[in-house]
């Protein structure tokens, strides 16, 4: 066993005893659930991540697979009477043909140009569910989607419904990594490199993208699948361009091409608006002000940042 | 016919505004190669800035004009020194976080000056709206579509016959390049951030008699602007012209034909339609970043 995959099983393990132990301590109702937001958020995070940190390929309309994910299940269990969790494969499984009907033409952009495609993608999945009102509820949201239940437990309490959401953060993480550390891995970083490079030694590279956005359009639907049982309900607001964004932030702020990176990301910006409640009117200057000095000093996001700086700290008495 | 012809004008009338606001994008794109998220934040100060200094202060309209594009274009400048020039690695996506941050930073100064309310502000001048064909065409309108003209063109000399037009044209085919040839690279680079800035006021100025101004007004605006610089092609400033025209009258016939509920989505299917089968747009050069 290399090093690294040690370090990576001791985080895992880090990481199930603070989900256990804060299932146990915490209590309150309103903390517990902004807990399950942050997992929530790891996932959307880790999904985008495997795209823009591994991939390099940026996307500013994810929001759209989030949503996606979400009204599906809402309009499956609602309208239909299905069984959520016949409504999850379902959900998933429409964010990804979506996500491959609408990436073969978008991931043939690149830089700016792939940056708008996938904001106009995201906005127009937005103004659906915002219109189509028929279907979705329009503008006013969708209510009474059920609880999540699993023979005699049910998931409408707060602490289980946390256990849940971190087992499958935990579950996907433990995925990523493995896709990572994949051929698949391997073949994305590449392009991350250099996409002509990657393709001069073999990798097909229009594959390997559609593919990866295929993937992080899975994490967002799951995502929005766990949003849509956590608040029984939705409104076309949750899924616009700020979330798109939001996640975007998350990554980069946390760290690109790091899975820890997108829990980190996740946690600091779903408990930041919590903590700037505090400055009440200035809070949007005081989230602006952060996110341009995190990118303008630490551009490599918070995780490699911090890691450089204990570094150098720790070269300093050499010299 | 007469519906359509009132659809063509109230077109014309928001496509001038968007057109404005995409040849900002348009002109700092030419010469940074980095769009400006916050550019819709930018419309908005010149909006609720011209309303107050027309309003509350009682300056006469040319004056508030100049003061409040001067003024937005400064803190553009600002803008462009502190937090864009100080980016160690300026890759797309750390720009792009940076300007998004700029614009919730800017909505939310503008939220601590100006409220959470809704400004409003008389048409330039009392004249009553002209009749053609039965169609009714604002003053307003007269005022926003030659002021486009007005200032597309001023730049277009701009560009063309002064050094300082033609120093910044240089920077934006190479910036090392001119450099070389003794062009203060960096500070066109300011310069343009004040150009386009300024035009994104001059884009709120004009807008805000015909609609309401409050603090969020920027980001479907920069958004549309952006669409429509795309439509044109990014970097030209007669093409940001023509797509921003386009985008508004194909949006008002959107609504008025079809469905109100196509407002907001015109611009995105035109934008996704222009990126997947011409992406240098209408007018621009083919040499695009696509495979």
């Amino acid at each position: 066993m290399d090093n690294r995959s040690n370090w990576h099983r001791i985080a895992y393990a880090a990481l199930i005893v603070i989900v256990v132990l804060t299932g146990m301590l915490v209590s309150n109702a309103y903390h517990l659930q902004l807990l399950t937001f942050i997992g929530i958020n790891t996932l959307l995070a880790l999904g985008l991540n495997m795209l823009m940190g591994y991939a390099g390929q940026i996307s500013l309309g994810h929001a759209a697979f989030y949503g996606i994910g979400a009204y599906t299940t809402a309009i499956l269990t609602v309208h239909y009477a299905i069984s959520p969790w016949l409504a999850l494969p379902a959900a998933i499984l429409i964010a990804m043909a979506i996500a491959y009907i609408v990436g073969v033409p978008t991931l043939k952009l690149s830089g700016y140009y792939l940056g708008m495609g996938t904001l106009g993608f995201g906005m127009i999945v937005h103004i659906l569910f915002r219109e189509w009102s028929g279907v979705t509820g329009g503008a006013s949201g969708f209510i009474g989607i059920p609880p999540l239940e699993l023979g005699p437990v049910s998931f409408s309490s707060g602490r289980n419904y946390f256990y849940l959401v971190w087992a499958i953060v935990l579950l996907s993480l433990i995925i990523c990594r493995r896709i990572i550390d994949s051929r698949l891995g391997r073949g994305l970083r590449s392009i991350h490199d250099g996409e002509k490079a990657a393709r001069a030694v073999g990798v097909n590279t229009g594959k390997l993208k559609l593919q990866v956005f295929v993937l992080s359009a899975a994490f967002s639907a799951l995502a929005g699948f766990l949003y849509a049982h956590l608040v029984y309900f939705i409104s076309p607001g949750t899924f616009d361009f700020i979330t798109s964004i939001r996640i975007v932030t998350m990554v980069v702020i946390g760290g690109m091409a790091s899975i820890w990176g997108a829990l980190l990301g996740a946690s600091l910006l779903t408990l930041l608006p919590e903590w700037l409640h505090s400055f009440s009117e200035f809070e949007m200057v005081v989230y602006g002000l952060i996110l341009m000095s995190v990118m303008i000093f630490l551009p490599q996001g918070l995780t490699r940042g911090l890691m450089d700086i204990y570094e150098r700290s720790k070269r300093q008495p050499d010299r | 016919m007469q519906e359509v012809l009132q659809y063509i004008f109230s077109g014309i009338t928001s496509g001038a505004i968007y057109a404005v606001i995409a040849v900002g994008f348009s002109m700092l794109y030419n010469s940074t190669e980095l769009i400006n998220f916050a550019h819709g934040e930018f419309v908005m100060l010149g909006a609720l800035s011209f309303v107050t200094l027309s309003g509350p202060f009682q300056l006469p309209l040319l004056p508030a004009f100049i003061l409040s594009v001067a003024g937005v274009a400064v803190i553009g400048m600002l803008f462009e020194r502190l937090a864009i020039r100080t980016v160690r690695t300026p890759n797309p996506i750390v720009l792009i976080i940076i300007t998004v941050g700029a614009s919730i930073f800017l909505k939310g100064v503008g939220m601590l000056i100006w409220g959470k309310d809704a400004h409003t502000m008389p048409p330039f001048s009392g004249h009553p709206p002209l009749d053609i064909a039965g169609a009714k065409l604002l003053a307003q309108s007269l005022w926003i579509v030659a002021i486009l003209f007005i200032t597309v063109a001023g730049l277009h000399l701009f560009y063309k016959k002064t050094l300082t037009g033609k120093a910044m044209e240089a920077c934006a085919i190479s910036q090392k390049a001119a450099w070389l040839t003794g062009i203060p690279s960096k500070f066109m680079v300011l310069l343009a951030f004040g150009l386009s800035t300024g035009m994104g006021a001059v884009a709120g100025v004009i807008i805000s008699p015909i609609t309401m101004s409050s603090y969020d007004m920027g980001t479907m605006l920069g958004l549309k602007g952006f669409c429509a610089a795309m439509l044109g092609g990014l970097g030209s400033l007669w093409g940001s012209v023509i797509g921003g025209l386009l985008l508004g009258i194909l949006e008002a016939l959107g609504v008025g034909l079809v469905s109100s509920g196509l407002k907001d989505a015109t611009a995105f299917l035109l934008l996704l339609f222009i990126l997947y089968v011409r992406p240098s747009g209408i007018i621009g050069s083919v040499e695009v970043e696509r495979f």
